[in-house]
């Protein structure tokens, strides 16, 4: 809770306040009665109101296929779809997952180690690889992507944002380009993979719950934009996996760094699978099964056109408007929530904010006698 | 599949229904019970505090704390009975009942000056100080007909938001 009062934070939150605070009094000039201090129904509703609905935990919500197999002539036909994506594609997927593992340590780990004289050529064939391996993951879950816009290249001084559904994300954009991704640490085999081999293609990892670490990849951030040679570097400002229907708020470090971001908008076609993952229910790993078994993961995705920060903008009004650009594109709502609390509390500023307005009509209202 | 509204039947729903005094409609109360499950992370049958503040609109109400008091180990009859007071079909005196206790958190049927002004702390936190509180609640108390020392029951409640154009209502989404 602390963490969300560092000064850096404090100016991550844009439009919230202002979201927060009309809301639960109606200030009108009149003179104050018992009955206006007692009634505490505004304060009672909104509460009741976020009981009942919230726009937050709506972000997070996955969403089941719509189900149709429970037809008596249907479901014949659907128990067949399920021993052909159980029984068939299934280990053919895995198969193909397990041959692509192969090769691939049996490719990049000489790589790695022999041609470390050739930093050049070293790196470019590890970019490769994962290009390749990550092409592979694609395939075991059938990924029906399509790519609108120019492909990004590699350039130094700027910086790609997408939003954030799942983990494959970042896997169907690599297999086009080798990003260098900003991800959170995660344990087990990904975490694993994120210290031999992704590392190779730069990318950054931290902890979200530690403060320490933003600093240190504000730092990184910034040294790898400058290089020439690095490979694009990719972001997902909103922090945490959303379910593609919302967009969370977007962190602003990606739009103070000074260099052109280009916006990449995701958005999946349900059709088959839903394919945000819900890292406190599943695992990654029972998640790529979830995906492996069904038939495809349809989706599209936006390169979209770079955007500068406009003279006089902050890093926050820009990020706003980035924010704007990918949920248009994405067909995405947006809410003024922090992805962040999922894992906090809310900061007791938007209490005071609330208790401020109460008292200031109370006030006011008092000096009308 | 995980398909909990087929955990209700008719009958669960019916006895929910009766427990709110129809105050939602059966499509309501599966509504309800959806997002019942939703905020009861672990499935443990209620909804512990924490699971309450996980939502941030909430968490951030000036009343949450105390409104934790009343929700905190509800279990989803509970729940709803709690809800019912912002139904549409619930009248204006049930809804005014429910501010009542609200003010009366030690339930003993009396709202004192104290209890009033603990809300009206909850409310403006650092912004009045306690005199500024306590001049503007008696102020007002006088102005009413009431004193310092009187202690508010149900029927001046009653009496005094009676008249008002109290609107406290929220709509279930259903889908």
């Amino acid at each position: 809770m602390d963490r969300l009062e560092s000064s850096s934070s404090d100016l991550d939150r844009p439009s919230i306040d202002e979201y927060l605070a009309a809301d639960s009094v109606q200030c009108s000039p009149k003179k104050l009665h018992l009955r206006d201090l007692i009634d505490i129904s505004p304060a009672l509703t909104e509460a009741a109101g976020s009981i009942i609905d919230d726009s937050f935990t709506r972000c997070f919500k996955s969403n089941p296929p719509e189900r149709w197999n429970w037809n008596v002539y249907l479901f014949p036909l659907w128990c067949l779809g399920a021993v052909i994506r159980y029984g068939i594609l299934f280990p053919v997927r895995v198969a193909v997952l397990a041959a692509g593992w192969i090769f691939f340590f049996s490719a990049f780990f000489p790589v790695h180690f022999l041609l470390t004289g050739h930093d050049k050529w070293r790196r470019k064939i590890q970019r490769k690889l994962v290009e390749m391996m990550c092409s592979i993951f694609v395939a075991s879950w059938t990924g029906v992507v399509k790519y609108h816009g120019p492909r990004p290249s590699m350039r130094p001084q700027q910086v790609f944002v997408a939003n954030h559904t799942s983990m494959i994300d970042f896997i169907i954009l690599e297999q086009m380009t080798a990003f260098a991704v900003i991800m959170q640490k995660h344990p087990g085999w990904v975490g694993f993979i994120q210290k031999s081999i992704l590392e190779s293609v730069g990318c950054i990892w931290f902890n979200r719950t530690e403060s320490k670490d933003r600093e240190i990849v504000a730092r990184k951030l910034r040294e790898h934009t400058q290089g020439a040679d690095n490979n694009p570097l990719l972001i997902f400002p909103e922090g945490t996996c959303v379910n593609n229907q919302y967009t969370v708020m977007f962190k602003k470090g990606a739009f103070e760094l000074g260099c052109a971001v280009c916006p990449v908008a995701i958005k999946y076609n349900k059709v088959f699978v839903d394919a945000f993952w819900n890292s406190k229910k599943q695992s990654f790993t029972m998640h790529l099964v979830r995906l492996m078994t069904s038939w495809a993961v349809v989706c599209d995705v936006w390169y979209l056109e770079p955007q500068y920060l406009r003279p006089g903008e902050t890093p926050i009004e820009f990020a706003e408007r980035v924010r704007d650009m990918i949920a248009v594109r994405a067909g995405l709502k947006k809410v003024p929530w922090d992805g962040y609390l999922k894992y906090y509390r809310p900061s007791p500023k938007l209490t005071e904010r609330k208790q401020q307005n109460f008292a200031e009509s109370v006030l006011q209202r008092l000096e009308e006698k | 599949m995980g398909n909990t509204s087929s955990m209700l039947t008719q009958y669960d729903i019916e006895e929910v229904q009766q427990h709110c005094n129809h105050a939602f409609s059966q499509q309501e109360i599966v509504s309800l019970y959806h997002r019942f499950c939703q905020l009861d992370r672990n499935s443990c049958g209620f909804i512990s505090g924490d699971e309450f503040l996980s939502v941030p609109e909430f968490a951030v109400n000036p009343l949450s704390q105390r409104l934790l008091r009343m929700l905190d180990g509800l279990n989803f009859k509970e729940f709803v009975a709690f809800l019912s007071a912002f139904s549409s079909r619930t009248t204006l005196q049930q809804k005014i009942e429910f501010i009542f206790k609200v003010y009366d958190l030690d339930c003993n049927g009396k709202v004192t000056f104290n209890d009033i002004l603990s809300v009206l702390r909850d409310l403006t936190g650092s912004f009045m100080t306690e005199q500024q509180r306590q001049k503007v609640l008696i102020h007002v108390l006088e102005e009413a007909g009431y004193t310092k020392d009187s202690s508010l029951v149900l029927s001046d409640f009653l009496k005094i938001l009676g008249h008002s154009d109290l609107k406290m209502e929220v709509e279930v989404p259903i889908d």
